[in-house]
């Protein structure tokens, strides 16, 4: 077992669900309430990471990040270094990679809250930042909670852009899937089969916490 | 007649209930579809401080209307203003946004929000004063509700005419310039409808603010008119005191929705103006009925709507009453609605329905196919223009 990949993998899914957050509902709002005619073509793009072939994604951010881009540039003349092969840039491959995964919850509990409390909320004298704050966000607390674990499981099995942006550096980028990858390529069996089942077994408690959160919390009961 | 008031901050209202007088000046264009299809919603009305009761059927516009007052729906144009401020202005190109428009607004469906308890709920509009004051104020009208036990509830815990108590305390703690409620009774049994009714007047004796009713029920317009407003098809088509607007309908749509079972096409053949009646033959050759006195002529034709509410029956001849019209005739079908029995008598080719409570079915032996004789007071048959 390869503690030192695995700590790393936690904190890459740790930082990127937090981020993503952040990111994710505001971006989720807006696919939710705004108007705009070509709305589709924001739903589609922030989709993409889902069909998209991770080396495809991988081989883009790959590019977007090297000192050729005005991003890599931008960041070489910050930090001295350039992002490729970091575990910054892990971790802006990752929020792409794994950001359908919250969008997609955030904005379809957004949307399922009822209308009809937004206008009550509104007739009550809030704003519409304040009916969200108020009705929506606590409203969605499932679909956050949704958006946030799949996020976080997303990213801790991801491979594929991993090793395209990020490579394959110990304590930098090595990330568990590539330590499973490299241990079966050396045949050493055991080892991965160790290393996979802490990886299953991390996913399976992930997502029956966020199920079990799921549960329904303020219906009184079946019979009511 | 313009009352003009300053519309006070919101921090800085009086605790106790102070009379506030405003009024509600709407005139409203509006394109809505319902079912039916497409109406132009088309009004203009003014509403005083009290009960405003917006009449009409499903799909008149009430809910367009509505909408339209709280700032949700934008109009096509017009001018919404109460208090003498302007909400909605087309011409001036002003449009205050509903959050900040200050107007309670009680939907059908309620929309109590479901992670609150009923206290939150209540106090939700209270957001801008002190955590004290906001705990102070939504007791205070938990209490006016009799609702203060429940205030620890969700709204998923409570009744569904405990629901409706809070949702109106919900709207009227924020002291409203002006209140909407959409059927927010419709749901309820009568006497929780009445007690409901009677806090709500209670409220509005220290809170003069003008209240606009929708409802498509004619027993509401009664318990609670001041004023009502009759829409059909997006348009108003009559105003007035509820006696005025219901016991003399002008217009057979009116007829209908405030409850005519009975309408019936007639001919008038003879005028009794030394009695201030005259006869109307129902139908072809139906039945006559001695009718209030109009100015109409002999052979002119006009409708009869007469109440199956104020109807009689009777399973012998009756004698020595007032009533000028006894009409021998048959129980076609009898028909239960919830606590009342609707028969369907036959008089002589003309069909009259008649309502009856279940206690005088049993007492009279009524059924199918039993002679009785259907008794119709002159000044129940309300006479229309064809």
């Amino acid at each position: 077992m390869n503690w030192e990949a695995f700590w790393l993998t936690v904190r890459l899914a740790v930082i990127v669900s937090t981020l993503l957050i952040a990111i994710g509902i505001p971006i989720a709002y807006w696919l939710t309430y705004s108007r705009w005619r070509w709305k589709f073509l924001v739903e589609a793009a922030v989709a993409l990471p889902i069909v998209l072939p991770p080396t495809v994604l991988g081989f883009y951010v790959l590019v977007a990040l090297g000192s050729r881009s005005p991003l890599g540039r931008w960041w070489e003349s910050l930090t001295g270094h350039t992002l490729a092969f970091t575990f910054e840039g892990l971790v802006i491959g990752s929020l792409l990679y794994s950001l359908p995964f919250a969008v997609q919850p955030f904005a379809a509990s957004f949307g399922a809250v009822d209308s009809s409390l937004l206008r009550a909320s509104a007739s009550l004298g809030h704003s519409p930042a304040q009916t969200f704050r108020r009705i929506v966000l606590p409203l969605s607390k499932a679909g956050l909670v949704t958006g946030f674990a799949l996020s976080f499981a997303h990213t801790l099995g991801e491979f594929g852009v991993v090793l395209m942006v990020g490579g394959n550096i110990p304590g930098v980028t090595r990330t568990i899937s590539i330590d499973i990858y490299d241990q079966v390529e050396t045949a050493n069996y055991s080892s991965a089969n160790e290393t996979a089942l802490v990886l299953l077994i991390i996913s399976f408690v992930v997502l029956s916490t966020v199920y079990s959160l799921n549960r329904r919390p303020w219906v009184a009961g079946p019979w009511k | 007649m313009e009352v003009k008031i300053i519309p006070a901050p919101q921090t800085a209202l009086p605790t106790s209930a102070q009379p506030i007088s405003s009024e509600l000046e709407v005139r409203i264009r509006k394109r809505f579809s319902n079912p039916e299809g497409s109406f132009n919603l088309n009004v203009h009305f003014r509403a005083l401080a009290g009960f405003t009761i917006i009449f009409g059927a499903s799909g008149a516009g009430k809910t367009t209307l509505l909408d339209c007052i709280a700032g949700l729906t934008d109009p096509d144009d017009g001018r919404v203003a109460v208090g003498g401020e302007d909400l909605y202005d087309s011409e001036k190109k002003q449009n205050v946004a509903a959050w900040k428009r200050r107007i309670g607004y009680v939907h059908q469906d309620l929309a109590l929000f479901p992670h609150l308890t009923a206290e939150e709920n209540v106090a939700y509009g209270l957001h801008t004063l002190r955590a004290a004051e906001r705990q102070t104020r939504s007791r205070e009208m938990l209490g006016l509700f009799r609702i203060g036990h429940l205030r620890d509830r969700r709204p998923a815990q409570i009744s569904g005419g405990e629901r409706q108590r809070v949702a109106l305390a919900r709207a009227l703690v924020t002291e409203p310039r002006a209140l909407l409620l959409d059927e927010p009774l419709a749901a309820l049994d009568r006497p929780t409808k009445s007690s409901l009714v009677g806090d709500l007047r209670r409220w509005n004796q220290s809170h003069r603010v003008p209240i606009l009713f929708v409802t498509h029920n004619g027993e509401e317009v009664f318990a609670l008119g001041d004023e009502v407003i009759m829409l059909d098809g997006g348009r108003i088509v009559a105003q007035g005191q509820p006696h005025e607007v219901m016991r003399v309908p002008r217009l057979e749509t009116i007829a209908r929705l405030s409850g005519f079972e009975n309408i019936f096409n007639a001919t008038v053949v003879a005028l009794h103006e030394d009695r201030g009646t005259m006869t109307c033959r129902l139908g072809k050759d139906g039945v006559e009925l001695e009718t209030p006195l109009v100015r109409a002529d002999v052979g002119s034709r006009l409708r009869v709507g007469v109440r199956a509410g104020d109807l009689l029956l009777a399973t012998e001849n009756p004698r020595g009453l007032s009533a000028r019209n006894v009409l021998p005739g048959t129980i076609l079908r009898l028909e239960q609605r919830d606590v009342i029995i609707s028969a369907t008598v036959d008089c002589g080719g003309t069909e009259f329905e008649v309502h009856l409570t279940l206690a005088a079915r049993d007492s009279l032996g009524l059924g199918p196919g039993k002679s009785v004789w259907v008794v119709v007071k002159t000044h129940s048959c309300h006479l229309m223009g064809m």
